[in-house]
């Protein structure tokens, strides 16, 4: 369209009025866009800057924020170990999913992504844990790793050493917790390169076959750099959910042992509303939410922007 | 002709709504008592028959997301009538921003008088009722007493804290787990930590904290509880994996006679230990009480526990005041008690009670000279949920006596 008006000479800005407006394009525009306008104000924008209010206020959720605070709730954020812990832990989460979930995504799409059978039960199976509730999931998985009664609890009196709980060993928890994110979301990754591998032509794979290029050759000089859009896309996905890790985490450790497994959501939501220090709460989210948007808008920049 | 149905619909609504009967709302956490459930239709049914004009409607939230959403229900246009409470800060922050209400003038005084006065006052400011108290709840030592028996323990001879410990160590010695505790839910380790405080200082030491006297929170019997508590974790008297075990978990593994004692409140009886479950413990559990500390400053007979009821929201309508005094009448109160629902409030009611575990409990609660309030409840939740992170950290060995003190104090002063 634009390469269009282009050839056409630069029409005067009236004229482009005129023909937007005949074009129907601004009727549309006017029609559609003011309900998605209103509600993202109202659910978006609205309680975004709610919280940037509140967040600078000494407030309990009662009546309306009068105790002024200025930094203070962002100065005792940062001084809280467990605030401290909860970023670490995001960091961490991170870190697993970008070094072993991802590589782990992409093997097993590897493996599957050709249309047989077979392959169509094994992604299934490696996709139901991304299907299952996040609650669900965590719950589950506190069975498994229960030192009385789960699976860890089988296999330690088949070995007969004594129970062991990894929810309540304070070096181990957040560990046991990223095991479970990694098994829970590795499913939603390995689809994305499914999908992509699957459009990636064939006659190329068979072109380099030809050359005599090694299986891992194919994979490492065709195959990858074909799915980099898509493995740009993953990455962010992966980067900004695990800044967002919450449903998971609480059935599993609640944070817990001592506060040494929190996320940064999940730190909001024990220290900000459970607590109902609505002030301090938007602090953290004001600040997640700067984070997320940092990383957003940078990420954009290095990797997304389209070739020129 | 669809419009026409439409607007026909409209209208006979608005008609509805045009003469409504007056409605009371009431909200409360939910229960998983049928029988109390059944209790609270019965009562409603009976109101709405005796006051066609008025609709009473009760909806429940799940616990935690009761105490959430509170804050926000209450500013809303959807604000209830009548909410349960807790009584304790909470109830206080929610007087000071205006959002319930005085119901003094409504009270006759011999209805006042009927209440045993410890409930009364737990939600009451001077002359200002902000609420009625309804149940009234215990925590104890629950004991297996087969348990104890084999390790060759007299219940009976159980009084101070040193008994206890001894105790505890000879049913360690006996290849006994001491106690089960729901560590992960922090609360039911919170329990001990107030009771050691309860006996260190009294409910004294607590007011006198809150008041900002001596050293706050980090005056000697704060330190000498969490004392007391690491000295007690120094014994690894838990069952393992304490910290990863639910409080529901906790009192289901006392059921099953997994170990020998829990420090619980006495709904867990109705809920997963008592009768209803089978007769898992029949026969052999008992109660005790928490034991004197030797040299403690507050009152051995001292008890912990909650003071639970409603308090009527600000506009709510004299209707919501008036079913409130239905609610809380001594028939119901009596009514509650003799099917083992709840510990009543009034006094005189609790003769009603047939169930023994829940007579003893009662009795308890009357002999008690002072009943404090769940700690975690009674600061408020930030303090107390502060409190019961020191709880749980103090048994994990994360934190010095020293250091629990200090992060309640600077929880307290940043409420």
């Amino acid at each position: 369209m634009a390469a269009v008006e282009m050839n056409a000479g630069s029409p005067s800005a009236t004229e482009k009025l005129r023909r937007r407006l005949t074009s129907g394009r601004m009727t549309a525009a006017l029609v559609l866009l003011p309900p998605a306008l209103i509600l993202f104000t109202l659910f978006v924008i609205y309680p975004l800057a709610g919280s940037g209010v509140y967040a600078f206020y000494d407030w309990n959720g009662y009546g309306a924020p009068t105790d002024f605070a200025g930094f203070e709730n962002f100065e005792r954020m940062a001084g809280h170990s467990v605030f401290q812990q909860s970023v670490m832990n995001s960091l961490k989460v991170i870190a697993v999913s970008l070094v072993v979930q991802l590589p782990l995504a992409l093997l097993l799409a590897l493996l599957i992504y050709r249309r047989t059978p077979e392959n169509t039960v094994f992604r299934l199976v490696f996709f139901l844990p991304y299907i299952l509730a996040e609650i669900a999931a965590g719950l589950i998985w506190s069975f498994i790793m229960d030192g009385n009664y789960g699976v860890v609890a089988d296999l330690t009196r088949a070995l007969g050493i004594d129970p062991y709980f990894i929810t309540s060993d304070r070096s181990w928890a957040f560990t046991a917790v990223m095991v479970v994110i990694v098994w829970k979301y590795f499913g939603f990754h390995m689809m994305i390169y499914i999908a992509a591998l699957q459009g990636v032509p064939k006659d190329m794979i068979e072109a380099a076959r030809i050359e005599g290029a090694s299986r891992l050759e194919v994979v490492h000089h065709v195959q990858v750099p074909m799915i980099r859009p898509a493995i740009i896309v993953s990455v962010f996905f992966s980067v900004i959910g695990a800044l967002q890790v919450f449903d998971v985490v609480i059935p599993l450790t609640n944070g817990g042992p001592s506060n040494s497994s929190h996320t940064i959501v999940t730190y909001l939501y024990t220290f900000g509303l459970a607590r109902l220090k609505i002030g301090y709460g938007s602090a953290v989210g004001v600040t997640l939410f700067i984070a997320a948007v940092a990383v957003a808008v940078f990420y954009q920049r290095l990797f997304m922007r389209k070739p020129a | 002709m669809k419009t026409f149905a439409g607007v026909a619909a409209l209208c006979a609504f608005a008609a509805v709504g045009a003469h409504a009967e007056t409605s009371v709302k009431v909200l409360r956490p939910e229960s998983n008592s049928p029988d109390l459930q059944q209790f609270w239709q019965d009562v409603i049914a009976e109101y709405e028959a005796a006051h066609p004009d008025v609709d009473v409607e009760i909806e429940y939230f799940a616990s935690e997301a009761y105490k959430t959403k509170l804050p926000t229900m209450l500013q809303s246009d959807a604000r209830p009538d009548l909410i349960y409470s807790w009584a304790g800060l909470t109830l206080v922050d929610q007087v000071e921003a205006g959002l319930v209400q005085d119901i003094s003038d409504a009270l006759e005084q011999d209805y006042l008088d009927s209440f045993s006065p410890g409930a009364l006052a737990a939600f009451s400011d001077g002359d200002a009722i902000y609420g009625l108290p309804m149940t009234a709840r215990l925590v104890v030592f629950f004991a297996n007493e087969e348990l104890t028996g084999k390790a060759g323990i007299d219940l009976a001879a159980i009084t101070t804290w040193q008994d206890f410990l001894d105790a505890v160590a000879t049913l360690k010695e006996a290849g006994i787990t001491p106690l089960v505790a729901g560590g992960k839910d922090k609360w039911p380790l919170h329990f001990y930590y107030s009771y050691m405080l309860l006996r260190e200082g009294g409910a004294e030491a607590i007011r006198a904290a809150m008041e900002g006297d001596d050293a706050g929170f980090e005056s000697a019997p704060f330190l000498a509880a969490g004392e007391k508590m690491a000295q007690l974790a120094a014994l690894d008297p838990f069952q393992p994996g304490v910290l990863s075990t639910s409080a529901e978990q906790g009192n289901t593994m006392f059921g099953e006679g997994k170990g020998a004692f829990l420090l619980m409140g006495d709904w867990a009886y109705t809920q997963t230990i008592g009768v209803d479950q089978g007769d898992l413990l029949e026969g052999q559990l008992k109660i005790l009480p928490f034991p004197a500390i030797e040299g403690g400053a507050g009152d051995p007979g001292a008890t912990l526990g909650g003071i639970n009821g409603y308090a009527v929201t600000a506009g709510a309508p004299p209707e919501a005041v008036d079913f409130l005094k239905f609610l809380v009448n001594a028939e119901h109160q009596r009514l509650g008690a003799q099917k083992g629902l709840f510990v009543p409030v009034m006094q005189g009611t609790g003769e009603a009670i047939q169930v023994p575990f829940t007579q003893e409990i009662n009795a308890m609660i009357e002999a008690s000279p002072e009943h404090q309030i769940f700690l975690d409840q009674f600061l408020g939740a930030s303090v107390g949920g502060t409190i019961n992170d020191i709880s749980a950290e103090l048994v994990s060995g994360d934190v010095t006596p020293e250091d629990a003190a200090a992060r309640i104090q600077e929880a307290w002063d940043f409420r």
